[in-house]
């Protein structure tokens, strides 16, 4: 994984310097005491968690809670991305997690009271996080009434439609195989290992083109051995993963198997490259970062400044809606609190643990991925210890408040270097 | 109007007989304006003589009430920032309008990044702002893929005037380029300035300090209460008369003991001098 930070915040060093590895470690390093931290808090954090809790509780360490943890993460992973898009561009949605709870109660409620087929639910379902993302943005660029109070009154609203959905209360269980699988099934060990071999020669040929480009126009990139370091990098710590998620977990595997990547990490994994791809590497996401960093600016330079808000707002709550159906199935049903509690006070503090800024301008997909780990690991560690459910909240509430404060702090760090 | 410096040579820009108003405020009252290629041209006025309605007139940001708009001799519209760039003028905010969170290339690319297909064409982004940066002999900007968070005042300002260079630009205007910078720094952006006009650009610069305007200027436009009331070679006028048109809007002497050929140096009240 620390391979994987290095990346987004590379820079090349000054072309006068001798271009070596030690030269680029000290560039990061420089970045780091900048306030230029990326992903860093979050991977500590992650560490320091794993360690702590595996010393205590011997059987967090093993295969098979680690496959739990995956599962269990992915549902605030996917909203934290959402809202990585909402974040970036300098604003918040609070209803995110309802707005999930709606469209995974419509889903449910088309596929087992109407007998549609699954794919049709899911369509619904994305079709209303669309509109939903729509009138969010809408009300938020076009009237200009601040995201907070839009999605402050809209969490309240679809809290409501969420009951009206499941009939004022009632558990509405999936019984849909296809629905099922998502949260709760593992694909077979042969295609874990050949999505594992297609993530590394993607990221591989990704990486070498870069650097041939690079080459080609005589621009000073990174040296060649530390893309190197990366790419074994990513191949060994995803290798160790995809090895340990193949071992049979099952306690009688003579009657049920258990083993393979869970499903849900191949769907995480495709939303990762598509999203990091929009954002970093065409000019819409570029865009995006700039009205996040300066919308006068933004407005200047001829962006569409507002279709951009909206379009944020959309694609966060579509994805809301993703996350959604990856909860329900996980818990087999929708109730009128799929999507309430804790969802997106977890996936907000996942973007923010990751590294995304909630003053807007910084943020990566990347972000989510990484502390919705970390917020997953502090559930999922805490119920081992039996802890009482007030620990938990308290606990995870501290590690958003710390997360925040290493945000502002960075960002005044990084503004008093910028001045010197 | 007569042209002072350079009679011959056809202005790059002129303005003639500009009116505009906001409702019952009448902010400028037929203004005349040249802009030579080549040549810096600093335009001076206190607070509220209306050297930013002015610009935005030029930049389409504001439309106008009556008047001429003439680019290279030929009667041109600026209706709309659009027509504005179409024509290669292009401004520099005082408060640049650079995005902290991006770094040079990007930000010098804004709004009209190079693409192959769908995907940046970051290479080739990085390549010409490199160019740029060589071509107008900036030193100061250690790398291009430098956030612009990390950069001085003075490395803002040098990025923001590339990235207004890049466009094949005619006409650059800097809004108060030096107001917020040291001394150093300050000497820095003048420097570039003046390199700007000497590659053949056209430079309009706007300027409280005195001492900015006769290190790099050609020529001095003052503006008084909506009306211009000089427009001189910067060698034929003091710094104290610069300082009188500006807070009395005419200076009785002007001219008479450089002896210079001054047609266009006005009293408050409109009489020639």
């Amino acid at each position: 994984m620390t391979t994987l930070v290095q990346e987004s915040t590379e820079l090349p060093a000054p072309p006068s310097k001798p271009n070596g590895v030690g030269e680029h470690f000290k560039a990061y390093l420089r970045r780091v005491r900048g306030g230029e931290m990326g992903a860093l808090p979050a991977l500590a954090g992650l560490l320091v968690l794993v360690i702590g809790f595996s010393i205590v509780r011997p059987v967090f360490f093993t295969a098979g809670n680690f496959a739990n943890l995956l599962p269990q993460s992915a549902a605030v992973t996917v909203l934290a991305m959402g809202l990585v898009f909402v974040l970036l561009i300098g604003e918040i949605d609070l209803s995110a997690g309802y707005t999930s709870g709606v469209c995974a109660a419509l889903m449910t409620v088309l596929v087992t009271q109407h007998d549609q087929p699954w794919y049709v639910g899911i369509g619904a379902g994305l079709l209303t996080g669309v509109v939903i993302g729509l009138v969010l943005g809408t009300l938020v660029a076009k009237l200009g009434v601040p995201s907070f109070v839009v999605t402050l009154a809209a969490f309240l609203a679809f809290q409501g439609l969420l009951l009206l959905i499941v009939n004022e209360g009632n558990i509405i269980s999936i019984h849909d195989p296809v629905l099922l699988a998502i949260g709760n099934k593992n694909v077979p060990v042969l295609a874990g290992w050949i999505i594992y071999a297609a993530c590394v020669l993607l990221y591989a040929a990704v990486q070498l083109r870069r650097v041939l480009v690079r080459r080609r126009r005589h621009l000073v990139g990174e040296p060649a051995s530390v893309t190197a370091l990366r790419v074994i990098g990513l191949a060994v710590i995803a290798g160790v993963g995809v090895y340990a998620l193949s071992l049979e977990r099952s306690f009688n595997p003579a009657r049920t198997s258990l083993k393979g990547v869970p499903i849900v990490v191949p769907i995480v994994l495709v939303l990762v490259v598509v999203l990091t791809f929009v954002l970093k590497r065409t000019t819409y996401g570029l865009h995006l970062y700039a009205v996040g960093g300066n919308r006068e600016a933004a407005r200047r330079a001829g962006i569409p400044t507002d279709r951009l808000r909206i379009s944020a707002f959309v694609i966060c709550s579509t994805l809301a809606s993703i996350s959604g159906f990856i909860a329900a199935s996980r818990a087999n049903s929708v109730d009128p609190n799929t999507g309430g509690s804790t969802a997106l006070l977890y996936a907000v503090g996942a973007a923010v643990i990751g590294g995304t800024s909630l003053f807007g301008g910084r943020g990566r997909i990347l972000d989510a991925v990484l502390g919705g780990l970390v917020v997953a690991t502090i559930d999922n560690g805490m119920s081992l210890l039996g802890s009482r459910a007030w620990l938990r909240y308290v606990v995870t509430g501290a590690v958003l408040l710390g997360a925040a404060a290493v945000d502002a702090l960075s960002r005044r760090r990084s503004s008093a270097t910028g001045l010197s | 109007m007569t042209s002072v410096s350079t009679p011959a040579a056809t202005p790059l820009l002129e303005l003639r007989g500009l009116y505009k108003s906001f409702g019952p405020v009448q902010v400028l009252r037929d203004v005349d304006f040249s802009v030579y290629a080549g040549q810096v041209t600093a335009l001076v006025g206190d607070n509220g003589a209306g050297k930013s309605t002015l610009v935005k007139c030029v930049s389409g940001i504001y439309g106008h009430d009556a008047g001429e708009f003439r680019f290279e001799g030929k009667p041109v519209t600026i209706h709309n920032p659009r027509d504005a760039a179409a024509l290669g003028i292009e401004i520099v905010y005082q408060d640049l309008a650079l995005c902290d969170n991006l770094d040079v290339v990007q930000n010098m690319f804004l709004g009209r990044e190079r693409r192959t297909g769908i995907v940046l064409d970051d290479a080739s982004m990085e390549t010409l702002a490199a160019q740029t940066l060589s071509s107008l002999a900036v030193r100061t900007v250690a790398s291009v893929r430098q956030r612009v968070a990390s950069l001085s005042g003075g490395q803002r300002q040098t990025v923001a005037i590339a990235k207004a260079v890049l466009w094949n630009s005619r006409l650059v205007i800097l809004d108060e380029p030096t107001a917020a910078l040291g001394v150093a720094q300050t000497a820095q952006v003048l420097e570039l300035v003046r390199r700007l006009a000497d590659n053949g650009l056209a430079v309009v610069l706007i300027s409280h300090n005195m001492n900015d305007v006769f290190a790099v200027s050609d020529r001095i436009a003052a503006l008084y209460l909506g009306q211009m009331v000089a427009q001189v070679k910067a060698s034929e006028v003091t710094h104290a008369q610069v300082v009188e048109l500006i807070t009395a809007g005419g200076v009785r002497n002007l001219g008479r003991s450089a002896g210079a050929e001054l047609t266009d140096v006005r009293l408050e009240d409109g009489d020639q001098l």
